[in-house]
């Protein structure tokens, strides 16, 4: 089987490997939005003084298995009066945008050498020169899921939410757009993996933290983070889906798989927007401490292995039964991997790149669930009045600003 | 032309076919999407990798998000479709094939230049455009985004309420 194949797998080598990368990338967002509605559910409900979901599986870590379960069997009704090709259409062009721009993504610096080919992390070749461009342009065409669901239920409160959600992600995408043009002129490429190694600062290697576009971009990260959180329709820029006034926006008429779809799409934004926030002005893949400290590279055993011997610690002591076999294992296994990190120095090499990355993308999909937690809905013309007024003449001032100081340094200082 | 060409070829082809017939405005404007992102794909496909960018993100994105937007807003229907008057339509019938035989022979006559071939180097890269659109053609690129300040304001005057 194998030595019939191997002709096959020889001569196609890119092919298979893109593909592979597809379906393992497919697994793991997928996978990672399931256990993000449960990290949600949970931070909220902890914010609020409750449990959070706890009955399924211990601390609730089967609910978003049950909750894919849920969706795949409920009964998926078509409203009469629609326009079906646009009505099944709009769930389909949501999710195949939404996961189209995690392949633009670098997760990591190094390749890994297997079978004889460099495969880097990431599914869009690493020297792609358009990476940003092309990540707005997925961004640009996001919208049209939401506003074709909207208009193609044929009914009045997905179109108000369609309608609402069009305006405003036309509004945003302005600031988002300008905002990052100062980390362009910054890294003077449009590729993601230069704008990273940009920050590094090749010259003064010992700067870590603060060699960051996100000191000198500061105005530029506040428009960026404010108005891809609007884009994504998250609070407090959920208006499109404002139970209280539009019972639920757009997908009010979409039910079972096709919802699921609009959700798993609406996470999987949360998560581009993280790696756009972390790649744009927090480094990347970098390490936020000076180069010269090696021993940090421990960090990631260092939080492994102490949570996955609490993760034991707790299990042992769980309620249910089946909470005493799965939380142990699961420690075990977090506690084993930390442990492999310290015994096997090239694996611990290849790991600080990613787990800087997928840190980071950590923090804001916290800090995503945090505003949730936290603030109220904006109103629509505050919501208007905020993108127009605020965003925008920030973003072009910080636009101006930085061109000026990078046309100075070029004039009386030389510096490239 | 190469396969992957010949897709987008097709598909800005299909495109601009339904666009005309389609009955309701939305898929009219659906129609238009997929000529423009098909357009893209033949840019890119020649080299022009910015260029191809910016027409998803401008047309396909902003510019086409208002004609769903404003379409959605005024809640319009199904057009009825006429049939086409014979002083239209052998007239047009005529132009179209002028047309077309006019732009097949351009194409044939000329040898390389317009030809679908990759476009490589300075001039299709971003540093290539701004060249040429801040050094080499400044005056009338300023004087472009003059005219379109100039249709910005027109339009916010129309757009205001009277003053009672």
């Amino acid at each position: 089987m194998i030595s019939f194949l191997s002709p096959f797998l020889s001569a196609n080598a890119e092919l298979v490997i893109t593909v592979v990368k597809i379906v393992l990338l497919l697994f793991i967002v997928l996978t990672v939005n399931a256990y993000l509605t449960w990290f949600e559910r949970k931070v909220v409900a902890h914010m609020q003084t409750r449990w959070g979901p706890h009955r399924v599986g211990p601390h609730g870590l089967l609910q978003p298995l049950a909750d894919g379960v849920k969706f795949l069997f409920k009964e998926d009704p078509t409203p009469a009066g629609v326009d079906k090709f646009v009505y099944y259409l709009a769930p389909l062009l949501a999710l195949a945008l939404a996961l189209t721009s995690i392949a633009l993504i670098p997760f990591g610096p190094e390749p890994i050498r297997l079978f004889g080919h460099d495969i880097y992390l990431g599914i869009a070749p690493p020297d792609l020169n358009m990476g940003i461009l092309a990540l707005f342009a997925i961004t640009a065409l996001g919208v049209y899921g939401v506003a074709l669901a909207g208009w193609s239920s044929n009914s009045k409160y997905p179109l108000l939410g369609g309608l609402r959600s069009s305006a405003q992600m036309i509004s945003y995408e302005l600031a988002m757009t300008m905002s990052v043009v100062g980390v362009l002129l910054m890294a003077g490429s449009f590729n993601l993996k230069r704008i990273i190694e940009a920050q590094a600062h090749p010259h003064h290697p010992e700067l870590g933290i603060l060699g960051w576009n996100v000191w000198p971009q500061f105005l530029g990260f506040f428009c960026f983070f404010v108005a891809a959180v609007a884009e994504t329709n998250r609070v407090p820029f959920d208006l499109p889906e404002a139970e209280s006034e539009l019972v639920a926006g757009f997908h009010t008429e979409y039910a079972s798989f096709k919802f699921a779809m609009f959700f798993i799409a609406e996470y999987t934004s949360m998560i581009t927007v993280s790696c756009l926030c972390s790649i744009l002005f927090f480094g990347g893949w970098l390490s936020p401490f000076p180069a010269s400290w090696t021993f940090t590279h421990y960090l990631p055993s260092v939080i492994l292995i102490p949570f996955g011997l609490w993760v034991i610690w707790d299990g042992i002591r769980y309620e249910t039964v089946f909470g005493r076999i799965i939380l142990p294992g699961l420690g075990t296994a977090i506690a084993g991997l930390g442990a492999v990190f310290v015994l096997l120095p090239n694996v611990n090499e290849f790991i600080q790149g990613p787990f800087w990355l997928l840190s980071k993308i950590f923090v804001f999909l916290f800090v995503y669930v945090w505003t949730r937690g936290t603030l109220p809905r904006f109103r629509y013309d505050q919501l208007m009045a905020f993108g127009w007024k605020l965003l925008l003449p920030l973003s072009i001032l910080n636009v101006i600003v930085t061109s000026f100081v990078i046309l100075a340094k070029m004039q009386w200082w030389g510096a490239k | 032309m190469t396969p992957p060409l010949a897709v987008f070829f097709v598909l800005a082809g299909i495109g601009a076919v339904s666009l005309i017939l389609q009955k309701h405005p939305i898929h009219s404007a659906l129609s238009l999407i997929v000529v423009m992102i098909a357009l893209a794909g033949l840019y890119l496909l020649l080299g022009a990798e910015f260029v191809a960018a910016v027409q998803i993100i401008v047309y396909g994105g902003a510019i086409m998000v208002l004609f769903v937007f404003v379409i959605m807003l005024l809640n319009a229907g199904v057009e009825e479709h006429t049939s086409i008057s014979k002083m239209a339509g052998a007239p047009g019938l005529l132009l179209v094939v002028a047309l077309a035989g006019f732009v097949a022979a351009t194409i044939a006559k000329s040898t390389e230049s317009v030809q679908a071939t990759p476009q490589t180097g300075q001039i299709a890269s971003t540093i290539g455009i701004s060249n040429m659109l801040f050094k080499d053609f400044v005056y009338p690129f300023e004087l472009t985004s003059f005219l379109i300040l100039v249709a910005v304001l027109g339009a916010t005057v129309l757009a205001q309420r009277e003053k009672s």
